[in-house]
């Protein structure tokens, strides 16, 4: 019983990995309708600076807060530069330069900090908690909490701001918004920083947990976009609840199941998605039946 | 001249260049294009499905995995030779494709692209696990190939031989297929489902024959991944396979079958000039060419080459079987 | 007529692409083996320097910095050594290819240091085929030293895993006889290797391993299966586990408040990783903890200060990758596995032959090298290859790894072990 609760509790905080993760995915295919293969490797590399300029002893949050404007600049620059010029090309097109971009922002990394693991400043406490015998760590219950409040961040500004009822119209309708005066190009660009930073956060938030190194993000994105095509894609609070879930179904799976274990769960839950995705074709939350990658 | 006649021509000029070809280059570069006729057998596959029918596959290293372990379990196990074990390949992985084709049915965009990609993400769990069949982590030594003694050549020559006669044969059966009913059922279906439906189309059948068609190219080019390496292991079939397999699709050209042999070329040869430019991290060469060539031909290689002959010469736009009118997938 | 001049120039084009693909050729001035002239002698190898074993291209570029140094220095023997060093992305047919361009087009005169079990067992058939030195490859699995007969242009050169964790399980009888073992390990012929060489040192205790979680390259982290462990009672873990996963495992220990003596694994003991560890853990996670050595770690400094191996490694490192981080423990692995391979190759001698090369490989002793632990003598006879079968035992306290009794030798064990 007791060991169900731990494996409950060590899955939501796995989970919560992945749901910032996947709520990054979410945005950018909001913004344009394709799935981003480099956002985790962008959030690797932003995690590396913030790492970089704690290292020259700048107190933690500043360091933080710096590095998110650089993430939002980068991501703004990146949507400028690479992924505009493919914007009237075939989805596959963009979905190549994602790769492309995963693979130089590995490599970049490698590059410039080396593959050695490294530990990663955390804003929490590190001495560990325990609730009826169940251990955690503050920074668990940190990470769930920073991506639950980014996600309420993100539905007040896309419900209730101006800007964010922009983007979302020229998301939806390019042409009509272009008619009423929203600069579409930019909404599109200012998607992808506000990914960016999605990203960053999350970034700094996992590396305490799975240490930094280049290859970081490369299993995280996996799980994260299962999870965001679980919770249906369109929706941030289905990527955050469909993280959850494959953290705590993920953990049952291999801890539980004697056929399956850890060497197939990750099998096992993927399987599970799709058969949810036959029956339910839009994922959990979403509505709209989706025709782009 | 007529459009099949250029075609033909062109056919002839691909034949005749691929039978030299061993007889000017080096021994090791003969080895490499047997690794290439493999991808473009399997990219030839994903143009049918995801550049003719709109169906995104992100998982078909599995349909390779299927293929070579096929190939290596019946030679390794069974001692069954590889003539033997290529067409039981393609028959297995096609019925697995099949298979998938039908979930694939329920599924679209991105919910398909998962759902294949989560295929990729666990064939090296399943062939770990299974390792009584498969060899478990430590994979299956094959043993190399060896020319019959009337064709006077060496075991890597006559490889190459058979590996693109294969693709060659993939080429001709790809086109019939295409050319014809098929052909318009599945390009109707990608570009107005409801209208195809509408006059008859029978939707399921169709798509999940591409999907079965595409499997069974990469179950065939599996095994010609497999024997050359004359070893297969899990480490042999990880996503990464998958992912440079649409790569190489996007970037050879998804609209037209000329595409896959642009792909096979630069998935194989990209990384190793990528490592002549930059020794110390390949990787970064290799993205930054990736998301280069995207910018410049963003249909392309063949496309942007396309483009690139009609601002030359324009002609009266003709299709053959070979091309397709632009996807958008 | 026009269009045909212009498709047979396609046609031209493209087989002059796949010639300019080829590069130059390398022919050998005289009769001798391929990869071999009068003043050159060239070895070729490959290692990922891309993909998600990326780290161990450091062994590459360490090598790299030992034969540039070997070069400056008046060469072996005359000859300068040419080390062609290619991305292999930890892929086996990749390695394959890359592999036969280096035999047929560049003749190599041997292979040396191929990095990773599956890679070296897609290679071997080959080299062996064509009598190619397939030397010192990058894997401790213990077929590169038990199946000489099949293959004997093939060897090894560090400890093999399953001797090390005979170590473990030794130690484990003699200092914690009721100990409840719970093992976590990589889901792969590594952890598998461990696991063999575990229940082989436990022999008729094997009960004594209460539960067994592997895990996966892909998983994000392994506090599931460090719960699962402690859940199952178990007081001992066997962290038979990759740096990233070893480190995960010691920091989900302290956290779930779990205190098991803890084995260490070799692969993940660099005191960088511990440092990582005992900064997002506390000193708790890691004190104490058992491991093996038989290099010198380049991040401890205050053992091998003055010491003359590590002083040339730092020389090495600021002359030829200045930019590399000293600490990698990858970089001194490679400048340590060259330095046997240009000793072997001086031993061979001037009139140098695969086979020669080869036969020295298979019977040498080698009492300085710099970088392996002090005392540490790299030995092979024609009928045992493994050439390094020499380990201490070390414990964690407080900031560095103390070495613990004496260096204990493994052959006895390692022959019993591959029967």
């Amino acid at each position: 019983m007791h060991d169900l609760a731990q494996q409950i509790v060590s899955g939501l905080a796995t989970g919560s990995i992945f749901a910032s993760m996947a709520l990054a995915l979410v945005l950018i295919y909001r913004a344009m309708g394709i799935i981003n293969f480099a956002q985790g490797e962008m959030a690797m590399f932003t995690t590396y600076i913030a790492w970089q300029l704690a290292q020259t002893g700048m107190p933690l949050w500043a360091a933080f807060g710096l590095t998110i404007a650089i993430a939002f600049v980068g991501g703004v620059l990146l949507e400028r530069i690479v992924i505009r010029p493919v914007e009237g090309a075939p989805p596959l097109t963009a979905v190549i330069v994602t790769l492309g971009l995963l693979i130089t922002f590995n490599g970049l990394a490698g590059w410039f900090w080396g593959y050695i693991v490294k530990s990663f400043p955390t804003p929490f406490p590190t001495t560990p908690l325990q609730i009826a015998g169940v251990a955690f760590s503050a920074q668990d219950v940190g990470v769930i909490v920073v991506s639950l409040f980014t996600l309420g961040l993100i539905s007040l500004f896309f419900q209730k701001t101006k800007l964010g009822l922009a983007m979302r119209a020229a998301a939806l309708y390019p042409e009509q918004s272009r008619v009423l005066g929203i600069r579409v190009g930019w909404m599109l660009a200012l998607g992808w920083g506000l990914a960016s930073v999605v990203g960053a956060i999350s970034g700094i938030m996992i590396a305490p947990v799975v240490f930094l190194d280049p290859n970081m993000m490369q299993s995280v994105i996996v799980y994260a976009f299962a999870a965001a095509v679980l919770g249906g894609i369109e929706s941030p609070i289905g990527a955050v609840v469909g993280g959850l879930i494959l953290g705590v179904v993920i953990n049952l799976l291999g801890t539980y199941v004697e056929a399956i274990g850890n060497e197939l769960r990750l099998a096992a839950a993927l399987a599970i998605i799709v058969l949810v995705l036959v029956v339910r074709p839009a994922g959990l939350f979403g509505r709209v039946a989706v025709h782009r990658v | 001249m007529s459009s099949r006649g250029g075609m033909l021509t062109r056919v002839a000029i691909a034949a005749i260049v691929i039978a030299v070809i061993p007889w000017i280059v080096p021994s090791f570069l003969v080895f490499d294009l047997i690794f290439v006729a493999a991808f473009t057998i399997a990219i030839l596959g994903l143009i049918v499905l995801t550049g003719m029918n709109g169906q995104i596959s992100l998982g078909h290293g599995a349909f390779m995995a299927l293929g070579g372990y096929v190939v290596a379990v019946l030679a390794h196990n069974a001692g069954w030779p590889y003539w033997l074990g290529v067409p039981l390949a393609a028959i297995a992985s096609g019925a697995f494709g099949v298979l998938i084709g039908l979930v694939a049915l329920r599924l679209e965009g991105v919910y398909l692209a998962l759902a294949t990609f989560s295929l990729a993400v666990a064939t090296p769990s399943f062939l770990k696990h299974y390792k009584s069949i498969t060899g478990g982590f430590g994979g299956m030594s094959l043993d190399p190939v060896q020319a019959p003694a009337w064709a006077h050549m060496d075991g890597q020559h006559w490889l190459y031989y058979v590996a693109w006669a294969v693709a060659g044969a993939a080429f001709l059966a790809s086109a019939l297929l295409v050319h014809g009913k098929l052909g318009r059922a599945l390009r109707a279906l990608r570009d107005n489902p409801i209208a195809a439906i509408s006059f008859g189309v029978n939707p399921y059948y169709y798509k999940t024959l591409a999907f079965g068609w595409s499997a069974v190219l990469a179950g065939v080019a599996g095994a010609f991944y497999a024997i050359p390496t004359a070893y297969v292991s899990p480490d042999t079939f990880t996503v990464a396979l998958s992912i440079t397999l649409l790569i190489g699709a996007v970037l050879g050209g998804i609209t037209t079958f000329w595409g896959a042999l642009a792909g096979g070329l630069v998935v194989e040869f990209l990384p190793m000039l990528a490592q002549r430019v930059n020794a110390g991290a390949p990787g970064v060469t290799y993205g930054v060419a990736l998301v280069l060539v995207m910018l410049f031909l963003p249909d392309g290689i063949v496309g942007g080459f396309m483009r690139a002959v009609r601002r030359i010469r324009p002609a009266p736009a003709h299709r053959s079987a070979f091309e397709t009118p632009a996807a958008t997938p | 007529m026009k269009r045909t001049v212009r498709k047979a120039a396609i046609g031209i084009l493209a087989a002059a692409f796949a010639l300019t693909v080829t590069g130059g050729t390398v022919t050998p001035a005289f009769a001798a083996d391929p990869g071999l002239t009068d003043t050159e002698i060239v070895l070729g190898g490959t290692h990922p320097f891309s993909g998600p074993a990326s780290a161990y291209g450091n062994i590459g570029k360490g090598i790299g910095a030992y034969f540039e140094y070997v070069n400056d220095h008046g060469g072996v023997n005359g000859r300068k050594i040419k080390w062609i060093d290619k991305d292999d992305g930890y892929s086996p047919p990749q390695a394959v290819q890359l592999v036969h361009q280096m035999v047929e087009q560049d003749h190599v005169f041997a292979i040396f240091d191929t990095l990773g079990t599956a890679v070296n067992t897609a290679l071997r058939p080959y080299l062996n085929q064509n009598n190619i030195p397939h030397l010192f490859v990058a894997t401790g699995a213990t077929t590169w030293g038990k199946d000489y007969q099949k293959f004997p242009w093939t060897i090894g050169w560090q400890p093999d895993y399953q001797a090390e964790a005979v170590l473990y399980a030794q130690d484990v009888l003699r200092e914690h006889p009721k100990a409840k073992i719970g093992v976590i390990y990589q889901n792969d012929d590594y952890g598998e290797d461990m696991n063999t060489g575990l229940k082989k040192g436990l022999g008729s205790h094997q009960n004594m391993i209460v539960k067994m979680a592997s895990y996966e390259t892909s998983d994000p982290n392994v506090s599931s299966q460090i719960s699962t462990l402690k859940a199952a009672g178990c007081d001992t873990l066997m962290n038979f586990a990759t740096p990233k996963f070893a480190i995960q495992s010691m920091v989900a220990a302290a956290q779930q408040s779990w205190k098991p003596v803890t084995y260490l694994n070799n692969v993940a003991n660099a005191i960088p990783y511990m440092r990582a560890a005992a900064k997002a853990g506390g000193p708790s996670a890691v004190a104490g903890i058992i491991t093996t050595y038989y290099l010198k770690d380049p991040a401890n400094h205050s053992r091998y200060a003055g010491d003359k191996g590590m002083k040339l490694y730092e020389e090495i490192m600021t002359k030829y990758i200045p930019s590399g981080d000293k600490e990698d423990g990858n970089y001194l692995y490679g400048v340590s596995i060259a330095y046997t391979m240009v000793d072997v190759l001086k031993k061979a001698g001037r009139d140098l032959t695969r086979k020669k090369v080869m036969d020295v490989a298979a019977n040498f002793t080698e009492k300085d090298n710099p970088l392996v632990y002090p005392g540490v003598v790299i030995r092979t006879s024609p009928n045992f290859r493994f050439p390094i079968t020499q380990m201490i035992t070390a414990k964690w306290l407080g900031t560095d790894w103390s070495p613990t009794g004496v260096l204990v030798d493994t052959r006895s064990t390692t022959t019993a072990a591959t029967k």
